[in-house]
């Protein structure tokens, strides 16, 4: 939702970045206040997942130039680790498997770490249990998954459903999720949007990254920009999306239409 | 390969202290003369001496192994000293051990004195060549346990030293362990009579102190009857810049429902990060399942030591007995290491389960080589093996040689590998939720290691986390 006087989150300025000497992102600038839901979408090689991963400090990824504002502080200030603890999260497309990690150790650890980087309570073992199952029921998630590995084994849908348990558990600032529905079939993908929308508050804003508008079917998108050539190229609301489904993204990349515009 | 891992597995070696202590060290060399100096100095009955100079013989005919991967100048024999004993060396009480000495072993973590009563350990030391004090004999003795070095088990219980020294381990049975049977000067002892529970866990520590002295202890446990026991070994070494050899013999014997869990943590020094000292431990650890229904259980934590060539092995007669080999064995800078077991059944329906973590870090290279051999008789044999790799950075080696030999139509045998690495990705994971790369390589090789951690006794598994550069959060296990 657009709200009136929100909170600047996350302010984007001009950025340049590269990965294996390559220079991906040429001067993107994003804005995003508290409430708001933003759809990042775009041709593959637009430069949308370089843009999420380098928010949150892949090491593959290398600033060139350009300014991150999270909350009015410096991003690329902090280590990634401390980023999440920050209150930013990204949700991966390609989550990784973690053999022989229990997946409650890892949530657990995971929760812990970043709510003592806020100054809040840290969870034993027994409350902990409590709060992880009560979020899992949101997601439909079978509880044997958590004694499971982390993602291993794991089909598609688990993957984004545990992405998106985290979301819940870590209660972000700014959630990246980077192409949170590929792979998902509509059911899975019906849960993980109601999940998502579930944790909206007037207080945090979700930046979703796809390819394609079937996810702003269930988690609708108050601003979407089209990504292409490493910086957003056009900016509209959701018929934006609508329109991309139905005309593809030439329309706007071929004609090189409106420059750089930001919400 | 990221800054953080590499300073993780750097960590320095904080055991590598050298012991001012006064000791007795005889010359270098090796010959027939030496092994009378040694026996006559540990006034040893002729049996042994003739157990020694028979060991000492086949050595001179035999070769050093080529076949294990590992890669190191040759040994010369003539340069090691055989002897080496702290003075003053007769020891009544705990009081009477040199303070220095105990500092040792304070540094080292060593639960000697009170802590060793609170712990409920009872430790033989073995420092250099010689027992230095063995802790909770009295008490172990109450319930019929002899626990002592076997220099003195040698004077107080020659009948049943010259009964099992060597049933297992053989003075032929390879280059190393003929060597030991030559040379050895002292080990530990340890006799559960029939139908007894060791009530506490036993313990070694063994430590080299004096350098170009090779150390040669000498293990032998016995379970009788239905007994168990539960011995653990500690090894650390201090740091010097030539390699001191370590041949180690351990010989266990389990008879009918007898059960022995043999624990290692092994932390020899393990040579700097250009490969320059460290110890070579060759060592043969075997366990005679005689008895049927008996159980022999191996773990092993391999942290240290410039090359490691060891395989605790289990002979498998009894029927219905059971062999386990459990082994973590982490490999860095230049360290080699060539470990596994070998389960041998020859009994009907014997069992026998391995499980080896491998992990190399830096420029080591670290191998896995395991024989499971089903004999003709062994109707119903089972084994499972499982042997894990996993790759830190892009220069490290991990391999693996199973050898299986089945002659018996109703046996089976598994066998499950695999290969890992600790990449970017996985602490970038991590990291985007909050956890550091400490934390996080802490909780990828904890959960890769967990399945061997589970088996040590608890004081011992903290002490693993902890060798491991790990941080355990409280409860995970």
């Amino acid at each position: 939702m657009i709200l009136q006087d929100a909170k600047t989150l996350l302010e984007v300025k001009g950025l340049h970045a590269s990965v294996n000497g390559r220079e991906i992102l040429k001067g993107l600038d994003l804005t995003v206040r508290a409430g708001e839901v933003h759809a990042i979408m775009g041709p593959n090689g637009s430069g949308k997942s370089t843009f999420a991963k380098l928010l949150a400090g892949h090491p593959a990824y290398e600033l060139i130039a350009g300014t991150v504002q999270f909350e009015g502080s410096d991003l690329f200030a902090l280590t990634p680790d401390a980023r999440a603890k920050a209150g930013l999260f990204l949700g991966f497309q390609y989550p990784v498997e973690i053999p022989g990690v229990a997946n409650s150790q890892f949530l657990r650890l995971a929760y812990n770490t970043v709510m003592a980087g806020r100054g809040k309570d840290e969870l034993d073992p027994l409350e902990f249990d409590d709060l992880v199952r009560e979020r899992m029921k949101l997601l439909e998630m079978n509880p044997n998954f958590l004694d499971r590995s982390v993602n291993e084994g794991f089909s598609g849908g688990e993957k984004k459903r545990n992405e998106i348990l985290q979301m819940a558990l870590l209660e972000p600032t700014v959630a990246l999720l980077d192409e949170t529905d590929s792979g998902l079939d509509i059911d899975a993908l019906r849960i993980v949007a109601q999940g998502v929308n579930s944790l909206l508050n007037k207080d945090n804003a979700v930046v979703l990254v796809t390819h394609y508008q079937r996810l702003l079917n269930y988690i609708v998108p108050d601003y979407v920009h089209v990504m292409e050539g490493g910086r957003i190229v056009k900016t509209g609301d959701r018929s934006l999306a609508l329109e991309l489904e139905s005309r593809g993204y030439d329309w706007i990349v071929g004609a090189g239409a409106d420059k750089a515009v930001t919400a | 390969m990221s800054a953080v891992i590499q300073n993780l597995v750097n960590q320095p070696y904080t055991a590598g202290f050298v012991t001012d202590i006064e000791s007795e060290t005889v010359a270098k060399g090796l010959s027939e003369d030496t092994i009378r100096l040694i026996s006559t100095k540990k006034n040893e009955p002729q049996w042994l001496l003739d157990f020694r100079l028979d060991a000492y013989r086949h050595w001179l005919k035999m070769e050093e192994p080529q076949w294990p991967n590992v890669h190191y100048p040759k040994i010369d024999f003539q340069n090691i000293s055989y002897y080496s004993a702290p003075k003053p060396k007769k020891l009544k009480t705990m009081d009477e051990v040199d303070p220095e000495l105990l500092r040792t072993f304070e540094k080292l973590g060593v639960p000697m004195n009170e802590r060793a009563k609170l712990a409920g350990v009872a430790v033989d030391v073995i420092f250099d060549s010689v027992s230095v004090a063995t802790t909770y004999k009295a008490k172990l003795a109450e319930v019929g346990i002899i626990f002592c070095s076997i220099s003195e088990a040698v004077q107080n219980h020659p009948e049943l030293v010259k009964k099992y020294m060597g049933s297992v381990v053989p003075t032929g049975d390879n280059y190393y362990a003929a060597l030991n049977s030559a040379v050895f000067t002292d080990g530990s002892f340890c006799f559960i009579p029939k139908g007894v529970k060791c009530p506490m866990e036993l313990s070694t520590y063994f430590r080299i102190n004096t350098q170009d002295s090779g150390q040669f202890e000498r293990t032998l446990i016995v379970a009788e009857e239905g007994a168990t026991v539960s011995y653990l070994e500690g090894c650390t070494a201090p740091k010097f810049d030539t390699n001191q050899l370590h041949a180690a013999v351990v010989e266990l014997v389990a008879l009918d429902d007898a059960d022995i869990k043999y624990s290692t943590v092994q932390n020899w020094y393990a040579g700097d990060e250009n490969g320059v000292g460290g110890i070579y431990n060759f060592v043969t650890k075997r366990g005679l399942c005689q008895g049927a229904r008996s159980r022999i259980s191996w773990t092993q934590v391999e942290t240290g030591s410039a090359i490691t060539w060891k395989y605790p092995s289990c002979v498998l007669i009894g029927d219905h007995s059971v062999g386990e080999f459990y082994s973590v064995a982490l490999t860095n800078h230049r360290q080699q290491a060539d470990t596994g077991t070998k389960m041998i059944h020859i009994g009907k329906h014997t069992r026998s389960t391995i499980v080896s973590k491998g992990i190399s870090a830096g420029h080591s290279n670290n191998s896995y080589r395991g024989l499971v051999k089903i004999g003709a008789n062994a109707d119903g044999a089972r084994n499972y093996s499982q042997c894990d790799s996993m790759l830190i950075g892009q220069s490290s080696g991990a391999h693996t040689f199973p050898y299986i030999q089945v002659q018996n139509p109703t046996a089976k045998v598994e066998h499950e590998a695999s290969t890992s690495k600790i990449g970017e990705d996985q602490l970038f994971y991590f990291a985007s939720r909050g956890i550091g790369a400490e934390e996080a390589v802490s909780m990828i090789i904890n959960g890769f290691c967990k399945d061997v951690f589970q088996q040590l006794p608890m004081e011992f598994a903290v002490e693993a986390t902890k060798l491991l550069g790990l941080k355990l959060e409280g409860s995970v296990g």
